[in-house]
C-alpha cells in the first residue's frame, strides 16, 4: 500500500471545516491528511460516495472486566451471531457484546475509527488496556471511575483541595485513562455497605461520609477543568432511570456553574413523572437547558429495540431491574473503586416504558439545536448495540420511517412525547456532526473528526444511498491512519489502533501520601498499582487544552 | 552476602491464585537461584527457592536436543498437519502467551481448552446460567463480616487466603480484623481450614445441593423437613441459625472450592451457590467467589473469553469458535480418541486424566511447553523447556478476583518464555500455512 493517496470524485462532508457535500479531492501522505500529493499517487475514485472523517464514539462499553463478564455470561447470544477468520481478520463471536476483534473489526464495517471506554475502576485499568490490545483497527482510550473513590472522598471530606486535585492528576496518570468518569457519585458506599440501598439526592449525606454527591461533583468537574482536560468530566447522573430524574439531571448540570461538564446518556435522565410510578418524557425541557448552556454537551444513549445488555458502575439499578426481569445478573465491586451491574435485557415496542424511552432519545436529538453538543450514542450494550447506528441515523434523518416506526409502538407512550410533531430530518452534514466531528471536539481530539490538513487520516467512504441505513451499515472503504482496512466492502488488511491517553503533570509527593491509605485498604500494593508503560503499545498522549 | 545478589520488592508469587503481590526476592542471577523469598507462605517459598535452571536442553525432538528454530518447525508442522490439533492446558503461563495459544489454534482452527475443565469448568457453567455477585478481595478485607468457605481448604491450598485477604486483616469496615468477621466451614471432613471456624458444617459427601436448595429454601422463608439433617449431616437449626447469620450480616462473602465443583452435582451445585447468594442480596450485600488454584487459571479464562466469547473448551474447526464442555473439553476429546496432534503448555495432563485420555496422548505427536521435566514432557514428539513466569518470564497474570498484575521477574533465564516459543510457532504456521496476519500483530 503507497502511503500517498488520493481520493478523488468524493461528496465531501466535513462539518469542522465548513466543507458540506463538496466534490474535492482529498490528499494522504503517510498516515495524515495533507493538502497535496504527488501527481502519480494511487488514486482512490469515490464517484458516487460520501467521503467523512472516521466515526467517533465518545460513549461505549467494549473492554474491560465488567465488558468481559457480560461476555461470559451470554455464550447463547455469541452462538447465533459467529465472525468467521479470513485472509485479515481473526475470528470471534458477536452478539450484543462481541469479542474483542470482532468489535474492532464492527466498529469498522460501520466506518467508526475511534471509540471510547466510558467506565473503568483505576484497578481495572490494565485488563481494559491488555482487551484494547486485541481489539483491532479502532484507536481508543477509556474514562476512569473516580466519584466513589473511597481515598479520594475522604481527602474531599477533609476538604484537602489541592491534594485531592494532586491524587486525581496522580489516578489519571497511574491508570492511563482518557477522562474522568462519575457514575451515580457517592452511591457506592450505601449500595456496599448499607444492605444494598442507594442515594437519592445531591444534597443528601453519603453514609460513612461528611459528603454528598454535589461536593463530589462539583469538586471533579473543577479538577477536570483546572487540570485542562482535552475532555472534561463525563457525568453519569443520580437517580438513572427513575421518574423524576430529569430534576436531578438538571441540578448537576446547575452545579457544573458555567464549567464545561458532559452528561452521558441523557436520555436515561430525562425522565419526569413521579418516582416508583410510570415516567413521562421531559426531554424537551433537558433539550431546552442544554441549548442555552454552552458549557454543558450530552450524549444521548438512545435506546433501540431488541437485545441489549445492562452494564454499568450504577450497581443499585441494575438490581432493581433485575428484580423485574428476573434474568441471570452480576455485581462486581471494586474495593475502595466502584461498583458493578451487569444484566441481559430487551427492549420491546409493546412496553410503554421502553416505547418512551426510544421516543424521548430521538426527542433529544431533534430538540436539540447544537448537533454539536448532543452527540450520538447508544451507551452500548446499554440502549442496544452499536450495530444499530445505522438504524438511529435513518429515523433521525427520514420522518416518515421515523413516523412509520412510531406508530409501529406502544401509543400510550408516543402520545406522552412530542416525537410526532417534530419536522427536522438530519442533514448529512449533521450526521457527521453527531457521529463524528461532534464527538472529536468534545473528546479534544484534535486529529480527529475532521479532513483538514494535519487531521490523522481516519476516513470512511460511503457509497451515497436513499436508503440511509443500507448507506451506513458497511462502509465501502475505511481507512486508519492512511492504511486501508476495508476495500470495496471487503477488509483487506488488519492494524492494532492506538491507545490514547492523558498525563497531567501532578507533585509526586502526592504518592506518599497516598501510600499509606493503599497499604491498609487496598489488596495490592502500592507500588504494583500504576500501569506499567508496557500496557500502552502505541499510544498516543493527548496534550491538555491550552 | 556476595555482590552478585539482587532484590525485587513487591515481586509476585504465581503459585496459586492468591497471586500474592508482596513477596521480597532475593536472587542470585549467577547461580539462577532465588535464596529468600520474604512474605510467602510454604508454598510460595518452595515455589520460589526450589528454582533450579534445568539441565535440559532448550528443545527436543524425539527425545534428542535440537535448536529451537528446528524445534519451532517441526511444532509449527505437526500442528499444521493435523485436522483436529487439541491446544491444552495454559493456567500456569502469563496472558501474554495464552493470547498466542489463542491465535495458534484460530490459524490452525484447532481446539482449544484450558485446565479449567477440571478444576472450576463448572463455575464457569453455573456462572453462564445464573450470573454470580462477586467483589475484588480487598473488599473482602475492608467490609466482610460473614465469610464462608464450601468445598476448599485455604490453609492448605492458598495459605495466605485466611491472612491476607478475608479473614484476620483489618479493613476499613473491620476494624479489629477476625474479631469483627464471623468464620464458616463447610466440608465433608474436618481440615486444617477448619480448625478456626467459628462454625463447621460437616456435610455428608456428594449431599451439597441438598444442602445449598435447603438454605435458598429457608432464606425465602419457606419450610424445609427436619429430614434434612438425614441426607446431608447438617441438624435443620444449624441451618436455620446460618441463615439467620447471612441475612442480617453487613457483608457477606462464599468462597467454593473443588469440593463443590468436581464432587457429585458439579455445575448444579455451583448454580445453587450463586443463586442463593444472589437470593440474599434481597436482605444484605452478599458476594461470592471461585478460590480459583493455579496462578493464571483466571487469566485464561479471561482471554480465552475476550478472544472468542466463551471461557475454555473452544473449538475453531468451522473457522469460528463454538463452546460446548464434554464435547470440545480436553480429557473428553482424548478419552474419545479425537484429536490427531496434542500441544500442552504448563500442564501434565498425562499424569492425571482418565486412562483412556492417556492412551491416546501416547498415540499422537505432542508438543509441550513446560519449565519442568513432566511425566507429559517424557511423551513429546517436541519439548520446549521454558522460563518460568514470575522468576524468569515477565507477564500479566489474573488473580482469582479477576485482578490484573503485572509481574516481576527476578532475573532472567537462558530459556525462552512461553510467549516468545508460542509467537514463533504462531508465525511458523502462518508461513506454512500461506496464511496472512493481515498486516496485524494479532
Amino acid at each position: 500500500m503507497a502511503s500517498a493517496i488520493r481520493i478523488v470524485n468524493g461528496k465531501v462532508y466535513d462539518p469542522s471545516n465548513n466543507i458540506d457535500g463538496v466534490v474535492k479531492d482529498i490528499c494522504i501522505l503517510d498516515g495524515k491528511i495533507v493538502d497535496k500529493v504527488p501527481a502519480d499517487s494511487t488514486t482512490l475514485d469515490a464517484r458516487g460516495m460520501v467521503v467523512m472523517p472516521g466515526g467517533v464514539d465518545i460513549h461505549c462499553h467494549i473492554a474491560g472486566h465488567k465488558v468481559n463478564l457480560a461476555r461470559k455470561l451470554m455464550p447463547e447470544d455469541h452462538r447465533r451471531d459467529v465472525a468467521p477468520r479470513d485472509k485479515a481478520r481473526r475470528s470471534g463471536t458477536g452478539g450484543i457484546v462481541p469479542s474483542t476483534f470482532t468489535t474492532g473489526y464492527r466498529y469498522a464495517t460501520l466506518g467508526y475509527t475511534t471509540a471510547m471506554e466510558a467506565a473503568v475502576p483505576p484497578m481495572g485499568a490494565r485488563h481494559t488496556l491488555e482487551e484494547f490490545h486485541d481489539t483491532p483497527v479502532i484507536d481508543k482510550g477509556f474514562y476512569v471511575l473516580l466519584a466513589n473513590n473511597v481515598c479520594l472522598n475522604q481527602l474531599l471530606e477533609q476538604k484537602r483541595m489541592e491534594e485531592f486535585r494532586q491524587a486525581v492528576a496522580w489516578w489519571l496518570n497511574a491508570s492511563k485513562a482518557y477522562a474522568i468518569k462519575m457514575v451515580n457519585p457517592g452511591g457506592d458506599e450505601p449500595w456496599k455497605g448499607r444492605k444494598n440501598s442507594n442515594v437519592t439526592n445531591l444534597d443528601e449525606k453519603i453514609s460513612g461520609f461528611e459528603l454528598t454527591p454535589r461536593q463530589i461533583i462539583k469538586a471533579l468537574i473543577d479538577a477536570s477543568n483546572d487540570l485542562g482536560l482535552p475532555h472534561p468530566a463525563h457525568i453519569h447522573c443520580n437517580n438513572l432511570g427513575h421518574s423524576g430524574n430529569y430534576l436531578t439531571t438538571l441540578d448537576t448540570m446547575k452545579t457544573a456553574e458555567g464549567r464545561r461538564v458532559h452528561i452521558t446518556h441523557i436520555q436515561f435522565h430525562s425522565y419526569g413523572g413521579e418516582r416508583g410510578k410510570n415516567p413521562i418524557s421531559k426531554a424537551p425541557e433537558i433539550a431546552a437547558f442544554i441549548n442555552d448552556n454552552p458549557n454543558v454537551s450530552a450524549d444521548v444513549g438512545q435506546v433501540m429495540f431488541g437485545t441489549a445488555a445492562l452494564m454499568t458502575g450504577d450497581a443499585p439499578l441494575t438490581w432493581l431491574l433485575r428484580n423485574m426481569t428476573k434474568s441471570k445478573w452480576i455485581n462486581a465491586d471494586t474495593e475502595c473503586e466502584s461498583g458493578c451491574g451487569i444484566l441481559p435485557f430487551s427492549y420491546q415496542e409493546h412496553i410503554y416504558t421502553h416505547a418512551l424511552q426510544w421516543a424521548m432519545g430521538l426527542e433529544l436529538f431533534l430538540l436539540s439545536k447544537d448537533p454539536w453538543r448532543m452527540v450520538l450514542s447508544t451507551d452500548h450494550p446499554n440502549g442496544g448495540s452499536f450495530m444499530n447506528y445505522p438504524k438511529l441515523i435513518k429515523l433521525l434523518m427520514d420522518k416518515a420511517y421515523r413516523d412509520e416506526t412510531a406508530r409501529a409502538v406502544n401509543q400510550k407512550a408516543i402520545a406522552k412525547t412530542t416525537l410526532l410533531d417534530i419536522e427536522r430530518e438530519m442533514t448529512l452534514q449533521e450526521i457527521a456532526i453527531i457521529t463524528r466531528a461532534g464527538p472529536a471536539k468534545l473528546l479534544g481530539l484534535k486529529h480527529k473528526g475532521h479532513l483538514g490538513v494535519g487531521a490523522d487520516a481516519d476516513i470512511t467512504i460511503y457509497d451515497e444511498l436513499d436508503d440511509r441505513e443500507a448507506m451506513f451499515n458497511a462502509a465501502r472503504y475505511v481507512m486508519k491512519g492512511g492504511q486501508l482496512i476495508i476495500d470495496n466492502h471487503e477488509f483487506s488488511s488488519d492494524c492494532e489502533g492506538r491507545i490514547l491517553h492523558v498525563s497531567p503533570e501532578y507533585d509526586a509527593g502526592i504518592e506518599e501520601k497516598l501510600r499509606p491509605f493503599f497499604e491498609d485498604y487496598y489488596s495490592i500494593q502500592f507500588d504494583n498499582y500504576p500501569v506499567h508503560p508496557r500496557y500502552l503499545h502505541d499510544d498516543v498522549r493527548v496534550p491538555n487544552l491550552a | 552476602m556476595s555482590e552478585g545478589l539482587t532484590t525485587v520488592k513487591n515481586a509476585i508469587c504465581t503459585f496459586c491464585g492468591c497471586v500474592c503481590d508482596d513477596i521480597e526476592l532475593t536472587a542470585d542471577p549467577q547461580l539462577g537461584k532465588i535464596t529468600k523469598a520474604g512474605n510467602a507462605c510454604q508454598l510460595g517459598r518452595a515455589w520460589f527457592l526450589e528454582h533450579r535452571h534445568e539441565d535440559r536442553p532448550t528443545a527436543l525432538i524425539d527425545g534428542r536436543e535440537a535448536t529451537l528454530e528446528e524445534a519451532v518447525d517441526r511444532a509449527a508442522q505437526i500442528l499444521v498437519d493435523a485436522r483436529f490439533p487439541l491446544i491444552y492446558g495454559l493456567s500456569d503461563t502469563t496472558c501474554e502467551a495464552q493470547r498466542e495459544a489463542v491465535a495458534i489454534a484460530d490459524y490452525i482452527n484447532g481446539n482449544l481448552d484450558t485446565t479449567s475443565s477440571v478444576c472450576h469448568g463448572p463455575t464457569g457453567m453455573a456462572f453462564q446460567g445464573v450470573g454470580e455477585s462477586t467483589a475484588s478481595l480487598g473488599e473482602i478485607k475492608n467490609r466482610a463480616d460473614f465469610v464462608l468457605y464450601w468445598g476448599g481448604n485455604p490453609m492448605e491450598a492458598h495459605p495466605r487466603h485466611f491472612t491476607r485477604y478475608s479473614v484476620n486483616p483489618k479493613g476499613w469496615h473491620i476494624p479489629n480484623g477476625a474479631e469483627d468477621r464471623t468464620l464458616v466451614l463447610v466440608d465433608v471432613r474436618p481440615t486444617q481450614s477448619t480448625h478456626g471456624a467459628d462454625i463447621f458444617l460437616k456435610v455428608n459427601p456428594g449431599s451439597d445441593f441438598e444442602l445449598l436448595w435447603a438454605l435458598r429454601s429457608l432464606v425465602k422463608g419457606r419450610r424445609v423437613d427436619a429430614s434434612i439433617e438425614t441426607r446431608t449431616g447438617v441438624p435443620l437449626s444449624t441451618l436455620t441459625d446460618l441463615v439467620e447469620r447471612m441475612k442480617s450480616c453487613q457483608f457477606g462473602v462464599m468462597f467454593f472450592g473443588m469440593g463443590l465443583t468436581m464432587t457429585r452435582g458439579r455445575h448444579f451445585n455451583i448454580g445453587a451457590l450463586l443463586a442463593l447468594v444472589t437470593d440474599l442480596n434481597q436482605y444484605t450485600h452478599f458476594v461470592a467467589m471461585p478460590a480459583r488454584g493455579h496462578g493464571n487459571v483466571t487469566g485464561a479464562d479471561n482471554v480465552v473469553a475476550w478472544q472468542t466469547g466463551y471461557p475454555f473448551g473452544v473449538n475453531f474447526n468451522r473457522g469460528y469458535p463454538r463452546f460446548n464442555p464434554g464435547e470440545f473439553t480436553a480429557s473428553d476429546i482424548l478419552a474419545r480418541g479425537d484429536a490427531d496432534a496434542l500441544c500442552v503448555i504448563a500442564s501434565d495432563p498425562a499424569s492425571n486424566f482418565s486412562r483412556k485420555a492417556i492412551e491416546h496422548i501416547r498415540k499422537i505427536p505432542l508438543i509441550t511447553l513446560d519449565p519442568k521435566p513432566t511425566v507429559t514432557t517424557s511423551l513429546a514428539t517436541v519439548a520446549f523447556t521454558t522460563a518460568p513466569y514470575g522468576i524468569n518470564a515477565p507477564g500479566t497474570v489474573y488473580r482469582m478476583d479477576n485482578v490484573a498484575l503485572n509481574l516481576r521477574p527476578a532475573f532472567e533465564s537462558h530459556f525462552p518464555g512461553d510467549e516468545q516459543v508460542l509467537r514463533a510457532i504462531k508465525n511458523r504456521v502462518l508461513e506454512l500455512g500461506g496464511l496472512s496476519p493481515g498486516g496485524a500483530p494479532h
